[in-house]
């Protein structure tokens, strides 16, 4: 079982890397490119998965999350759990 | 070559050993050694620690010359490191590497791994890290992708070091198109040591464990030293990336603690980082060193990856891992102190008598050699050597043929705003150079000073080489990086004690490069003989090379100079308005190789001016003493750009971001000679320096008393920089302009690759 | 009067606080180490500078969650006196001792520089003796010191004098050129609603000698011995 989690900026926090970013895709020619946020993505090999199954390892990823993962304040994130 | 089966190795041919890059000859003498056809794991243990990067083997013979000695010197070249005694039971133990080709590949990674391999080299030895310092060079600016690896280099070196926490206090950047396809990256590192307590790399005492302490192996860089540092690149050589390794700054700061703590302790026998060639190159020169063997068993060896072949796992060049020879029964202790560390240690070997390594792996034996063979009889080369046909030709240059600058002004600031002389804020800016604060001299001055706490004194610090002259005459642009060097620390008020160098040449293979190489050997062993600094470490790097085209023979050299009173240092800029200037040397009318003529007059010809090293060392003597007296304020060598250039540095170095420039007013003397010289002169043994007023008739006595030609030539004030010579004045400038000329060059060119000048 | 420095893996000024504390200051110092939730009777703590593990995940994430942070966090609750600087800040915000968050640089690169910091507050112990609208020089060198807080908290700190320092001119002035990594309201340092936490970016113990060429931090880094400035501030 695995957990894909994706951590990003939240909106209301300055992203500069995403600013200076944009800038590049546009001076590359990719006009269309517009707000780019990054993150960053954790993936975390589940061994052995919890007995309660995809819905306690949702619970637990979760906790993970709010514990370390990401910093609430100017971090959102969201997972995803594969078997 | 395809990954073999986990118990099978390939078998071995001459034409396998080709592949290795082992020539016909070395083979032959390889199964000599071995007594058989080597195993598969074995030719690639001849491989690596054959390698020009790891044996040296095109340039030892001719390294036997330098002076290595002398009454300071507790360990010469042959550790991991160099070690002077600086008094009060310390001593300082310093290297410079180069790290050239796989910064070419992959910049930042190359260049922060570089600075990771010097770390250990100088750790090992049981010294704290306390400055780094870099000399890098960079092809031409304007192509986007030199800029791209000018940034990836600065950003490793300071993603590294600063992670690590070891200040990097200074340092040189250049750029010019012989290192187009081949930049430059040396790294050095100076770290405090006890200097009772230094830690050799000897694997003695049989029946003693060998401890392998660290990160895990992984397959990063295989075959790193032996394929980047032995071959030129070629139109192939994006495919060498997977070859880079990647470094873990905060892995190494956490060894070095480890290491650190456990060096406290009596339970270290011998200790060496594992570097270029990983496990293979610190079994074998530790048991050499000792004259002892080494038996490991490679599957106890921690791994990162699977399936790792007993080859992958000896010459691994995973970074921050180290062999430690612990004293039989305190293995359990020893690795007490790296799990406190959250540090992998355990036991992969034993020492043995007998002088072989012989290495293990699933029950059977992969390698069975005798150390010394492989570690000190290398290949041995005396590769012929002839004075380049293009070489009188480019010396030449008859000075009627440089016509003098209508505007001297025009030609300070385009001299300014060039790329090898304006401000390197942007770069040291993003290194940290005051982490353990004790940086009292920080980047921009002639050399950086570091105090050492509890002692009162301080070290000074300054790594040098104008490529330039050693490409016109490699002799005398040899000597002038040792008088250069010298001159920045004694600039700072301190005395040489030692030297190290990283001699970066094209392809020894070629004739010219071996004249050049040769003949820059002369060059700084008779200047550190006759100015009394031993070499104590170095470092050479061939095959700087692509397609043929070498790089300028670039011998850098990094001088460390002892302050006996921290307190008693100066620095190069002007302290005040109202003091005054006295300019120490004679200027010469020598045009040959300056910066002058290449960016004024786009040309890179004539003999470079001569080196008279009994006056130089008249000068540093004068400086030190000087300087400790408190007579001399501020002093600042007169280089690259000459006189002028030297002068406007004096005035818009800035201290605090913010502060305005300072003014001079300066007679520059030298009648008689032409006015482009006396501005932008490169003529060597000078400085400019300056004193309390009514101090300066004293000054003058001392320099008279000491040999040293001084003349009292004007005072700081104002904020415009006039020089004039024989009554007429050649240069008149605003300070306020050639500021904004100066610090604003480097970041344009580096957002834009836009050329500079006003 | 004894002072504790904590010590994280990858912790790089704990050796620079403790020269100050114990040779500069002459106060008795100590080591506290991340794995043990005591702190040896100090009576003030010092979260040092450096790169706890490695910036990993976030700067100061998992020093944050170390056992000596239980210690810390009941000893600032017991009104204790607590300074971060630079890393020690960014610990002291992901413990949520301090409100708010370091992002990285605005122009996204490391920067080690003077800079000019006006004292907002000398209402805790650390600058008690600076007095307030007093421009110091300071020494910075990180790459995630952009100080970050929603506007509802920026104007909870602003009201209740919580922001310590705050990065200015040579002059004192608000240029915003001198806010160099593009801090929220150019902030520097703030305090806890206690004011017995100081976090800053700024190191302190880099600019309290002479032979480093300034002594302007050492006045904060004394503050925990009590007592006021004799003198009106010592300026630039």
């Amino acid at each position: 079982m695995t957990a894909r989690i994706t951590i990003t900026p939240r909106k209301t926090v300055l992203d500069p890397q995403g600013r200076a970013v944009t800038g590049s895709l546009h001076a590359l020619g990719f006009a269309e490119a517009a707000d780019v946020r990054i993150g960053r993505f954790i993936e975390i090999r589940l061994d052995p998965p919890p007995r309660g199954g995809a819905s306690e390892a949702r619970e637990r990823v979760d906790r993970m999350c709010r514990e370390l993962l990401a910093n609430p304040l100017i971090e959102d994130y969201r997972f995803e759990i594969e078997s | 070559m395809s990954a073999p089966a986990r118990t099978e190795e390939p078998g071995v041919t001459l034409e396998r050993a080709r592949e290795h890059g082992l020539t016909d000859e070395e083979y032959a003498t390889a199964c000599r050694i071995a007594g058989r056809t080597p195993s598969w794991t074995e030719l690639g243990v001849f491989s690596v620690m054959w390698s020009e990067h790891c044996s040296y083997k095109s340039s030892r013979k001719h390294l036997r010359g330098l002076p290595t000695t002398g009454a300071r010197v507790l360990q010469g070249p042959g550790e991991n490191a160099g070690v002077v005694d600086i008094g009060d039971g310390w001593a300082v133990a310093f290297k410079m590497e180069s790290h050239n080709h796989p910064s070419f590949v992959e910049p930042y990674q190359g260049a922060a791994t570089g600075v990771g391999c010097i770390l250990r080299d100088v750790f090992t030895m049981g010294a704290r890290p306390i400055a780094s310092l870099n000399s890098l060079r960079f092809g031409d600016p304007a192509n986007a992708r030199m800029r791209f690896l000018v940034g990836g280099v600065v950003g490793g070196i300071g993603g590294y070091g600063n992670s690590f926490g070891c200040p990097t206090v200074g340092g040189e950047i250049s750029f010019h198109p012989s290192y187009n396809g081949n930049i430059l990256v040396n790294a050095f590192n100076l770290g405090l040591v006890p200097a009772d307590r230094i830690f050799l790399g000897k694997a003695a005492g049989p029946g003693n464990p060998v401890l392998y302490a660290g990160s895990r192996t992984g397959r990063d860089g295989i075959h790193g030293a032996s394929l980047l540092a032995s071959a030129e690149f070629d139109a192939s050589s994006q495919d060498k990336r997977p070859t880079v390794q990647v470094g873990d700054p905060f892995a190494e700061k956490c060894l070095l603690e480890a290491c650190l703590e456990l060096m406290k302790t009596d339970y270290i026998v011998g200790i060496q980082d594992m570097g270029a060639a990983g496990l293979t190159s610190s079994s074998f020169e530790m048991a050499s060193r000792a004259g002892s063997g080494v038996a490991l068993d490679l599957d106890r060896v921690p791994r990162r990856e699977e399936g790792m072949t007993p080859y992958e796992v000896m010459l691994s060049e995973s970074q921050e891992r180290m062999l430690i020879v612990v004293k039989k029964g305190h293995e359990e202790d020893a690795r007490e102190i790296f799990r406190k560390w959250d540090l992998e240690a355990e036991v992969v070997g034993t020492v043995t008598d007998g002088g072989r390594v012989v290495a293990t792996s699933e029950g059977r034996t992969v390698v069975d050699l005798p150390a010394r063979p492989l570690a000190e009889e290398a290949p041995l080369y005396d590769r012929p050597a002839a004075t380049p046909e293009w070489q009188a030709a480019v010396q030449a240059l008859d000075p009627a043929t440089v016509p003098l600058p209508a505007d001297a002004g025009a030609a300070l600031r385009a001299l300014l705003g060039s790329p090898n002389l304006c401000a390197r804020e942007w770069a040291w800016e993003q290194y940290d150079q005051t982490v353990r604060s004790n940086t009292v001299v920080r980047p921009g001055s002639d050399a950086a000073v570091v105090r050492i706490k509890g002692t009162g004194r301080a070290i000074a610090l300054s790594v040098d080489c104008n490529s330039r002259w050693c490409y016109l005459d490699p002799y005398e642009g040899a000597k002038a990086a040792v008088a250069e060097a010298a001159r920045n620390v004694a600039a700072a008020g301190a005395h040489p004690i030692g030297l190290t160098d990283c001699l970066n040449f094209g392809n020894p293979e070629r004739p010219e490069i071996m004249w050049q190489f040769r003949e820059a050997i002369r060059g700084l062993s008779d200047a550190c003989r006759e100015s009394g600094i031993p070499i104590v470490s170095g470092n050479v790097s061939f095959y700087n090379e692509t397609e043929g085209r070498g790089i300028h023979p670039t011998p850098t050299v990094a001088v460390v100079g002892l302050l006996e009173r921290a307190d008693r240092h100066a620095a190069s800029r002007f302290r005040a308005a109202g003091d005054a200037i006295v300019l120490l040397g004679t200027p010469t009318d020598e045009l040959g190789g300056s910066e002058y003529l290449a960016v004024v007059h786009g040309r890179e010809a004539g003999l470079p001016p001569r080196v008279d090293l009994a006056a130089e060392g008249r000068l540093r003597a004068l400086l030190i003493a000087g300087i400790a007296d408190g007579l001399i304020l501020t002093a600042h060598d007169v280089s690259d750009g000459g006189l002028a250039v030297a002068a406007a540095e004096c005035a818009i170095l800035p201290v605090l971001r913010d502060e305005a420039p300072l003014g001079a007013e300066i007679d520059a003397g030298a009648a008689g000679l032409r006015p482009d010289a006396v501005l932008f002169g490169e003529g060597t043994g000078r400085a400019i320096v300056t004193c309390d007023p009514v101090r300066s008739r004293e000054l003058l006595a001392l320099a008279e008393s000491r040999g040293v030609p001084a003349t009292l030539a004007g005072r700081v004030g104002g904020d415009r920089l006039r020089i004039t010579s024989a009554g007429r004045v050649l240069l008149d400038e605003e300070t306020g302009r050639l500021v904004a000329i100066w610090r604003g060059a480097l970041p344009r060119l580096m957002s834009t690759g836009a050329g500079t000048g006003d | 009067m004894k002072v504790a420095v904590v010590v994280f893996p990858g912790s790089n000024c704990d050796h620079d606080a403790y020269w100050s504390y114990r040779h500069l200051i002459g106060v008795e110092t100590v080591f506290a180490w991340h794995k043990e939730a005591d702190l040896h009777g100090a009576d003030a703590v010092v979260l040092p500078g450096g790169f706890s593990y490695g910036d990993y995940l976030r700067c100061g994430a998992i020093a944050s969650r170390s056992p000596v942070m239980r210690a810390v966090s009941e000893f600032a609750r017991r009104g204790g006196p607590v300074i971060g600087i630079c890393n020690g800040f960014q610990i002291l915000c992901e413990s949520g001792l301090l409100p708010g968050a370091l992002l990285r640089n605005r122009d996204l690169r490391f920067l080690c520089r003077d800079v000019y910091l006006r004292c907002e507050s000398n209402a805790s112990p650390f600058t008690r003796r600076l007095e307030r609208g007093q421009t110091i020089r300071a020494h910075i060198a990180h790459g995630e010191g952009n100080y970050f807080a929603d506007e509802q908290t920026l104007a909870r700190l602003e009201g209740d004098g919580r922001v310590a320092f705050r990065y200015v001119s040579p002059q004192g002035g608000d240029e915003p050129e001198w806010n160099v990594n593009g801090s929220a309201r150019a902030i520097a340092g703030v305090l806890n609603e206690g004011k017995n936490v100081l976090g800053l970016m700024p190191h302190p113990e880099r600019m309290d000698e002479a032979i480093l060429g300034c002594t302007d931090g050492l006045a904060i880094l004394e503050g925990v011995l009590g007592g006021r400035r004799a003198a009106a501030g010592a300026g630039a």
